[in-house]
């Protein structure tokens, strides 16, 4: 795709442990154009969180290798040396993390901090950064921005830092924002509150978000298009509504069945996915899904556990299974 | 007409907030649980939800004397165990055991899978037949344990393996009232579906009754017979699990559930969009009158001046209260109406 402001080809990321290597994220490509929502699903160690580091350049290269690339605007970033990332994050790209109370400085304001990455990129007076960082607490929907901008972060609660935290992402108005899990947090009614804020200035400033969760229903709520990760590889991907409706491997199929609705019958148990995720020290072989599916059977011989499987580019699943799918 | 096993009422907890230079003295209290009734019947699951700080969590420990109320009374089978001393408590103690949020905090690292599972046998004095080792990895194999791993530690267990762990050592007692604090929130999705089942199956087929504690409405759904829902140390409505969740008449239910993002995006039925503006306000001074009032977009003056008792709305079912000066309209069915299995009605043949 031409019009992809982030496109990411064949990224790995691996991490030295004491332990060994961990293979975090295996071969991962994806695009995400202008103004709209990647959503990145997985669960705890599927790597989506390493994935949203690698494209701010922000692993550790001592214990991290990064391979592959991560173009952003037509600019490389795996393996740019640190001036060229630090000129790219807070204006080019910026990020909104889960936890807001560790994020934030203790020390600073939120209106210095919110104002620091503004003056740093565009060279404003301290006046000017000051203006703009009560713009901005307006913006996220603080109520009285002009008193709250001298606020420490312990004066906010926890869903008015996580509004800070967006104003400061947004401040140099980013053309990608990463978001991972942003709302985890949170409360229910906080965090519609926020999805719909992310919304909202979305549609105002036409940027692209990689939304990392765990929880398909902030996807579908918030997404365009989604990409589901198991054990470091993508799984699925697809429209929010296309891989929701019609999802088509296994991986996808046990996570909505685990999931507990509030519309549907509960006169069924929940359909969960046997066994637990593999360890990332020693991938299985083959499909990494293959030791929790039920279907490699109907695949017939011993594909699944020694052939990998490949995402096809557009909607589509890393399966053996073929044209029949269905559950 | 199943038994009424644990009885609340009035149950109060306000926690001391101490100020003040250069000797600190009470200065107000943070009323996490402010006068509640609640009544869980044998065999079934009672869920008690709410955002955080609502005070649910609290209730779990007052219901399992893990705090001492400030006021109110708690009944387990006719006897009042309010402010029963610890030798008075230890019989009841057996019979109500808990399940907790953190599955990493809640398990001695320095002993063995087997140890804790055996431990409550040990305190209590219980030798089963067969000797408590045995039953130990009976335990093990209910919760769906490998036995084998009796002498293995807590760290060689991932997450649900861990919770399944705290399940096999609150049943060591055979409970008739397990108090479950957010037992699966710490769980990814697939994980949390397991437990959910194994669960749901150990209420079926031993009997147990459950205070389901938890944030996830949809969990809470899943595994309740009857719901309560909290806010900021107060039951706002109570009643049968479809009542609540298909007919709300509390305004806070309402806005509840319309912030549930739903995972099949536009395939459910269409719900009216809530947005409560705010945050829940500070347990310490509560708002008079009804505490949802700084954030219900039906707020009168009625609702600062008086407060709302829980009672039953005209076009409520039976069983179904809620505290709101104004409340809602019985709700259209949704298209989908729920069956329920018989296995799961605790009031069938099947359920005991």
């Amino acid at each position: 795709m031409d019009d992809a402001f982030l496109s990411v080809r064949d990224l790995h990321v691996r991490f030295r442990t004491e332990d060994g290597t961990v293979h975090a994220v295996d071969g991962l490509s994806f695009d995400v154009p202008r103004g709209r929502t990647l959503g990145i699903v997985g669960e705890s160690g599927s790597g989506k969180s390493a994935t949203g580091l690698a494209v701010l350049g922000l692993h550790d290269p001592r214990t991290t290798t990064v391979t592959g690339s991560v173009r952003l605007g037509g600019q490389e970033i795996t393996g740019a040396p640190e001036p060229v990332l630090e000129k790219l994050r807070g204006n080019t790209v910026a990020m909104v993390f889960q936890d807001s109370l560790t994020a934030l400085s203790p020390y600073h304001t939120v209106g210095h901090q919110i104002a620091e990455p503004f003056r740093k990129h565009t060279g404003a007076s301290r006046r000017e950064a000051r203006q703009r960082a009560v713009d901005m607490l307006g913006k996220v929907g603080i109520p009285h921005p002009a008193l709250r901008v001298d606020d420490y972060p312990h004066q906010f609660s926890g869903g008015m830092r996580q509004r800070a935290m967006i104003a400061m992402a947004l401040v140099c108005d980013p053309q990608l924002l990463i978001a991972d899990e942003p709302t985890t947090a949170l409360d229910v009614t906080v965090q519609a509150q926020i999805l719909d804020l992310l919304k909202d200035l979305q549609q105002q400033t036409g940027t692209a978000i990689v939304l990392i969760t765990h929880d398909l229903g902030v996807v579908a709520r918030t997404a365009d298009d989604v990409l589901v990760m198991y054990a470091g590889r993508a799984a699925e991907r697809g429209t929010v509504r296309d891989v929701l409706r019609t999802p088509r491997h296994p991986y996808t199929w046990g996570l909505l069945g685990s999931m507990p609705r509030l519309w549907t019958p509960v006169d069924q148990p929940l359909t969960p996915v046997p066994g637990a995720p593999p360890s990332l020290l020693t991938p299985p072989p083959g499909c990494p899904f293959h030791p929790r599916c039920a279907h490699t059977e109907r695949v017939g011989g011993d594909r699944c556990r020694t052939e990998r499987p490949e995402l096809p580019p557009g909607r589509g699943a890393a399966c053996h299974l073929g044209e029949e799918r269905t559950r | 007409m199943t038994e009424d096993i644990l009885i609340a009422e009035g149950l109060t907890k306000h926690f001391p907030v101490l100020g003040g230079f250069p000797f600190r003295r009470r200065v107000g209290a943070v009323q996490a649980v402010d006068g509640i009734d609640l009544t869980v019947r044998a065999g079934e699951s009672f869920g008690l939800v709410g955002e955080s700080g609502c005070g649910k969590s609290t209730t779990g420990r007052l219901l399992t004397r893990l705090l001492e109320p400030t006021a109110g009374r708690i009944h387990y089978r006719g006897r009042d165990i309010t402010h029963a001393t610890r030798k008075e408590l230890a019989p009841v103690r057996s019979e109500i055991q808990m399940i907790f949020q953190d599955p990493y905090a809640s398990l001695n690292p320095r002993q063995t899978v087997g140890r804790i599972v055996s431990g409550p046998m040990e305190i209590n004095g219980i030798d089963p037949p067969g000797g408590r080792t045995a039953r130990a990895r009976e335990l093990l194999e209910t919760v769906g344990l490998n036995p084998e791993h009796y002498n293995r530690f807590p760290h060689e267990f991932s997450g649900g393996q861990r919770q399944r762990i705290g399940i096999a050592r609150a049943l060591a007692l055979d409970p008739k009232v397990i108090v479950a604090d957010e037992p699966v929130s710490a769980l990814d999705v697939s994980i949390q579906a397991q437990v959910v089942n194994l669960l749901a199956r150990l209420r079926r087929e031993l009997g147990i009754a459950f205070v389901f504690i938890a944030h996830d409405l949809a969990v809470v759904r899943h595994f309740s017979q009857r719901v309560a829902v909290m806010y900021l140390g107060k039951i706002v409505e109570e009643g049968p699990r479809d009542d609540i969740y298909h007919r709300p008449r509390h305004p806070y239910t309402h806005a509840l559930l319309s912030a549930v993002p739903d995972p099949d995006g536009d395939g459910g039925p269409v719900r009216e969009r809530i947005r409560l503006a705010g945050d829940v306000p500070s347990p310490v001074q509560p708002p008079s009158g009804c505490r949802f009032r700084t954030r219900c977009w039906k707020a009168r003056d009625v609702c600062a001046e008086v407060e709302p008792v829980l009672a039953r709305a005209d076009g409520s079912g039976p069983g179904h209260v809620s505290a709101c000066h104004f409340p809602e309209p019985p709700t259209v069915e949704r298209a989908t109406e729920v069956i329920l299995d018989p296995a799961l009605d605790p009031s069938s043949p099947a359920g005991d």
